[in-house]
């Protein structure tokens, strides 16, 4: 079994400091970005994260390649504690576990030519060996991307949005990794060209055998791509499961909002589904609420527990976890949603 | 572990012997021109800039004062230190010697020939102006660079001896230093421009680092495992010096009249000898009332290159905008 | 009469060292009082040109506009300023996708909203900023009359949309143009927000023009769909007809390349070949078959014009066959 296994993630948190003042910085709070988060990937697979913007998930992303430092928890690659690396080694093992980002125009440095981006990762790896070599793996990642070999000598701003996303892929693959975190990696793309980027990613799974962890907002691309999904909402995981089974049933009651709340392109469809909409806002998570960090828009919040106590992740059915005190209740049709007063939520500069 | 790279490899080629999914290209098939080579951002920027006629404007007048600068001691008819027409001066009636055979400027106060002190005066105007720029660039730079670079308290103590520095008017600051030390020569006046210009650019620079170092592909650098020292130099520095060129060549042009006003007010050069715009002005104030050209000429010398240098900085700002890319 | 007419809009921009570039090519449809008209495409289809071009709100210098664009039968394009203020605060109603920056950031939001009212529906001050409070209380945002006095960036993004719906509607518009509102907000907000403006629209002979590269966002709001590429409408159908037999390849390749949430796992994704760039202009064939699945020699030859096809409208020379039966009738 924990051969199988490639990341561990054990409670880890990331927090914020806020800080203020003229002179000297101080502290006078913190942004929960990620609070408490455990999950496991099994080596091969596609680990989907969603959630809105300020849930954390890239944060989380960023905390487990070291991007940005845990405040707290630990994070193992194939049986390494990640936090206790230092300098040299950590530079090393960065080589196993690459990244794709949102925005392939930002990623990529302008003012190096496509050869130079995708040579810069294997030299900093001592993997560019002999002029002849190092070229003939040029050619290799640039057809595996789907580009023409004659892009080597071309700029970033020289290519379209889906050709630059390819770059950033190519440049991910240089160093032959093992893990790929990819932050939203088709949400800047033209909805025609999305596709192509998915089914690439998809490819190059089954050729090389890459495991994924796979950030986005929008539902649909996680689902059609993971095998299984974590939802995270202000920092914390709510819930957790195979793929099918997540939009198949439910259980938490933000995973059935998120699910009801997105578009699908079928008048059908859309005219018969019923939708849970949510009221107010996404609090700050720079003062989250009590108990549930859901309570505060929960059609289903139920007087006690939801405010005072933190529900944990907790195993209902196979692989299917899920943080709410009442999901068994909510399933089983014992309790029905209400309407929910909004709160109001002042947006503030630093998480904003 | 090796075996199972290699096994990686291998599975990438196959993928690679599958061929490209796309037509290769597309954009170098169609709509851009067919060439396979790549065009740098610094070649397009280049490339703007040579169809900027504000540009041509600017690069022409630098041009010419340059060649003049070069020619002067070629061109000049005559010595500028020598009193040559010493006989026509008269301090009593305020009166200097008119312009005449093999003198097309006349003489200044001293019966020297004013039209080779006009050339030889480009000289030093541009020399002071260069090394000024380039000290004060050197110098901004390896602040900005050790701020932008380390942050923290590092940049914590740059900043505020940055801080302190540009709190002082620039040129009582220039004026400043200029007066500490004992004895001025053109050198003087150089360094006190540069210091001043010192902290201007490590601002700069360090602003920029900071912003060019919370931009993805930094990080998409760190994250590929790239050095730290190479992150920085290859990264962070080369795409902050934008904003740092463009401000030194409209240093070039604060530079012409910050030496001209150090001149001007007795802090250059002690030996007239050498003749300098800034000081050429300053000498010719007794005789404004009878002899404006004495000062005329020289002012609209050091207006005509500063504005040369301006007009090439502000269109090179406009090259390099990074909102005027596509 | 429609409500709204638009003929032959084109719009040609042109910038200084560049070749004239068109947005928009020769686009026309209609809106009839009531009904909500999707546009949509990619961006660079021309979608949000043409709605600016319908407020009057592209600059003068730099753009071109042709055609005509009638409001119950009144020419729009070509009014003076004064006379496009007018038209703009009373009968069209704008929302745009970024809200943060199409509020006055340094203006409460009320003073935002009765401001409109007094000058457009000619309110009192205390009439206006009452009425003002009733519209933040209609656009969903609680405890409307303390929203009043705060400013754009003290509320959150959904919030802020609502205002600027809030605004949109103040004098009763009878066309409401929403320019991509939700791209810019979460998917639990965007759907707020739609069923706020399907609300708004609905039961009413307030016409909605929704703006979107969404075809999720369509499909539920929308009762006829006009289907952009490269600046030209190359597919126009009621809703159910378009996302059950979408017959332009360019439609269907879209369809086919969103993953669909209800899909069953482990299809494969059709994504469409190439991008924009591939276009070729519309002049020399149609622009879409460079990435077109289905292109003959003539689509690199012969402009393909926009007919009737089937209850709706169709340019293209080889469209997606769907039920035998139905294509025969229509080739």
């Amino acid at each position: 079994m924990s051969d199988d296994v490639l990341v561990t993630i054990d409670d880890l948190k990331v927090h914020f400091p806020i800080k203020r003042g003229i002179v000297l910085d101080r502290t006078v709070g913190y942004v929960y970005a990620v609070d408490g988060v455990s999950l496991t990937i099994n080596r091969g697979e596609t680990y989907g994260l969603v959630g809105e913007s300020g849930c954390g998930k890239t944060t989380l992303g960023r905390a487990l390649l070291r991007l940005v430092e845990p405040t707290d928890g630990r994070a193992d690659f194939d049986g390494t504690d990640l936090s206790t690396l230092k300098g040299e080694e950590l530079r090393t093992m960065r080589r196993r576990m690459q990244m794709v980002f949102q925005d392939p125009l930002s990623s990529l440095d302008p003012r190096q030519s496509v050869e130079s981006l995708l040579v810069e990762g294997m030299r900093a790896h001592g993997l560019d060996k002999g002029k002849e070599q190092t070229h003939q793996r040029l050619k290799e990642l640039l057809a595996a991307v789907g580009l023409p070999e004659s892009a080597l000598r071309r700029y970033p701003h020289e290519f379209s949005g889906g050709q630059r996303q390819r770059i950033g892929i190519a440049r991910a693959l240089a160093v032959e990794p093992d893990l790929i975190v990819a932050d939203e990696p088709v949400s800047a793309l033209d909805v025609s060209v999305q596709a192509q980027v998915v089914n690439l990613l998809e490819e190059l799974q089954d050729e090389l055998g890459l495991t994924y962890l796979v950030i986005a907002h929008d539902l649909a691309v996680v689902r059609h791509i993971s095998d299984r999904i974590g939802v995270m909402y202000l920092g914390s995981m709510v819930e957790e499961a195979d793929s099918d089974e997540l939009y198949r049933q439910p259980l938490h009651p933000y995973t059935r909002a998120l699910l009801s709340a997105i578009p699908v392109p079928d008048p059908v469809v859309e005219d018969s589904r019923e939708q849970i909409l949510l009221s107010g806002d996404l609090p700050s998570p720079a003062d989250p609420p009590t108990g549930c960090r859901f309570h505060t828009r929960c059609p289903w919040r139920q007087e006690t527990l939801c405010d005072t106590d933190r529900p944990q992740l907790r195993e209902i059915g196979e692989g299917h976890r899920v943080a709410c005190h009442y999901a068994e209740d909510i399933l089983e049709g014992r309790l029905s949603p209400h309407e929910v007063e909004p709160e109001l939520v002042q947006p503030d500069a630093v998480t904003s | 572990m090796t075996s199972s790279r290699a096994a990686k490899i291998d599975r990438l080629a196959s993928v690679a012997a599958r061929g490209p999914e796309l037509e290769p290209g597309p954009e170098g098939s169609g709509s851009r021109n067919a060439t396979d080579a790549g065009v740098s951002l610094a070649a397009s920027a280049w490339r703007r800039l040579r169809r900027n006629p504000v540009f041509l404007v600017g690069a022409v007048v630098i041009g010419l004062f340059v060649l003049l600068a070069l020619l002067a001691p070629l061109i000049a008819p005559h010595d500028p230190a020598l009193r040559l027409l010493d006989d026509q001066v008269s301090r009593a009636r305020n009166e200097i010697p008119p312009p005449q055979d093999g003198h097309p400027l006349g003489g200044d106060q001293f019966g020297r020939d004013l039209f080779s002190r006009m050339l030889l005066g480009s000289q030093q105007t541009l020399l002071v102006a260069v090394l000024a720029t380039v000290i004060g660039l050197g110098g901004g730079l390896v602040l900005g660079t050790l701020a932008g670079a380390f942050g923290g308290w590092v940049d914590s103590l740059v900043m505020r001896i940055v801080d302190v520095l540009l709190s002082i008017p620039s040129l009582l600051l220039a004026v400043s230093i200029g007066a500490l030390f004992a004895d001025q020569t053109q050198f003087t006046v150089i360094l006190a421009v540069a210091i001043v210009q010192i902290p201007i650019f490590a601002r700069l620079l360090r602003g920029t680092m900071l912003s060019v170092r919370q931009s993805d592909h930094v990080l998409a650098a760190k994250a590929l495992g790239v050095k730290r020292g190479a992150i920085v130099f290859r990264h962070i520095l080369p795409n902050s010096l934008g904003p740092v060129i463009v401000q030194s060549t409209l240093v070039l042009a604060i530079a012409v009249l910050d030496a001209a006003a150090l001149s001007f007010l007795g802090l250059g050069a002690a030996d007239d000898a050498i003749p300098e715009w800034g000081q050429m002005l300053g000498n010719a104030q007794d005789y404004f009332d009878n002899q404006p050209h004495l000062a005329f000429l020289p002012a609209v010398c050091i207006i005509v290159v500063a504005l040369g240098f301006t007009l090439v900085g502000e269109s090179m700002r406009e090259a390099l905008d990074p909102r005027q890319r596509r | 009469m429609a409500l709204l007419e638009v003929r032959d809009l084109s719009i040609t921009f042109h910038r200084k060292g560049e070749e004239p570039s068109v947005a928009v090519d020769n686009i026309s449809f209609n809106v009839e009082p009531g009904q909500t008209v999707g546009l949509v495409g990619e961006s660079g289809c021309g979608k949000s040109v043409t709605s600016l071009a319908i407020m009057g709100l592209l600059p003068s210098r730099g753009a071109k506009v042709g055609g005509s664009v009638t409001f119950e039968g009144e020419e729009l394009l070509g009014l003076s300023q004064r006379e496009l203020d007018e038209r703009r605060g009373r009968d069209l109603g704008m929302v745009f996708q970024d809200p943060l920056s199409s509020l006055n950031p340094v203006v409460p939001i009320g003073l935002q909203i009765s401001e409109v009212l007094e000058r457009h529906r000619k309110l009192g001050r205390k009439e206006a900023k009452a009425e003002a409070a009733e519209l933040l209380n209609r656009v969903g945002i609680p405890d409307p009359k303390r929203r009043l006095d705060e400013y754009p960036h003290q509320l959150s993004g959904g919030m802020r949309q609502r205002a600027l719906i809030a605004i949109a509607l103040a004098c009763r518009p009878r066309l409401l143009i929403a320019d991509e509102p939700t791209t810019a907000l979460d998917v639990t907000i965007q759907a707020q927000i739609l069923s706020l403006l399907s609300e708004l629209v609905s039961g009413t002979d307030t016409a909605l023009i929704m703006i979107t590269h969404d075809l999720g966002v369509v499909a539920g709001l929308c009762d006829e769909v006009n289907v952009m590429y490269g600046g030209r409408i190359v597919e126009r159908a009621q809703r159910h007809a378009l996302f059950a037999e979408p017959r332009h390849p360019y439609t269907h390749g879209l369809l086919a390349s969103i993953p669909r949430l209800d899909a069953p796992r482990g299809e494969k994704l059709v994504p469409i070949r190439g991008s924009v760039v591939d276009n070729i202009a519309w002049s020399r064939g149609c622009a879409f078959a460079p990435r077109c699945p289905s292109q003959l020699e003539e689509c690199w030859s012969d402009p393909p014009e926009l007919v009737d096809d089937r209850g709706g409208m169709l340019r293209c020379h080889n469209p997606v066959e769907v039920a035998p039966m139905a294509a025969e009738g229509a080739r």
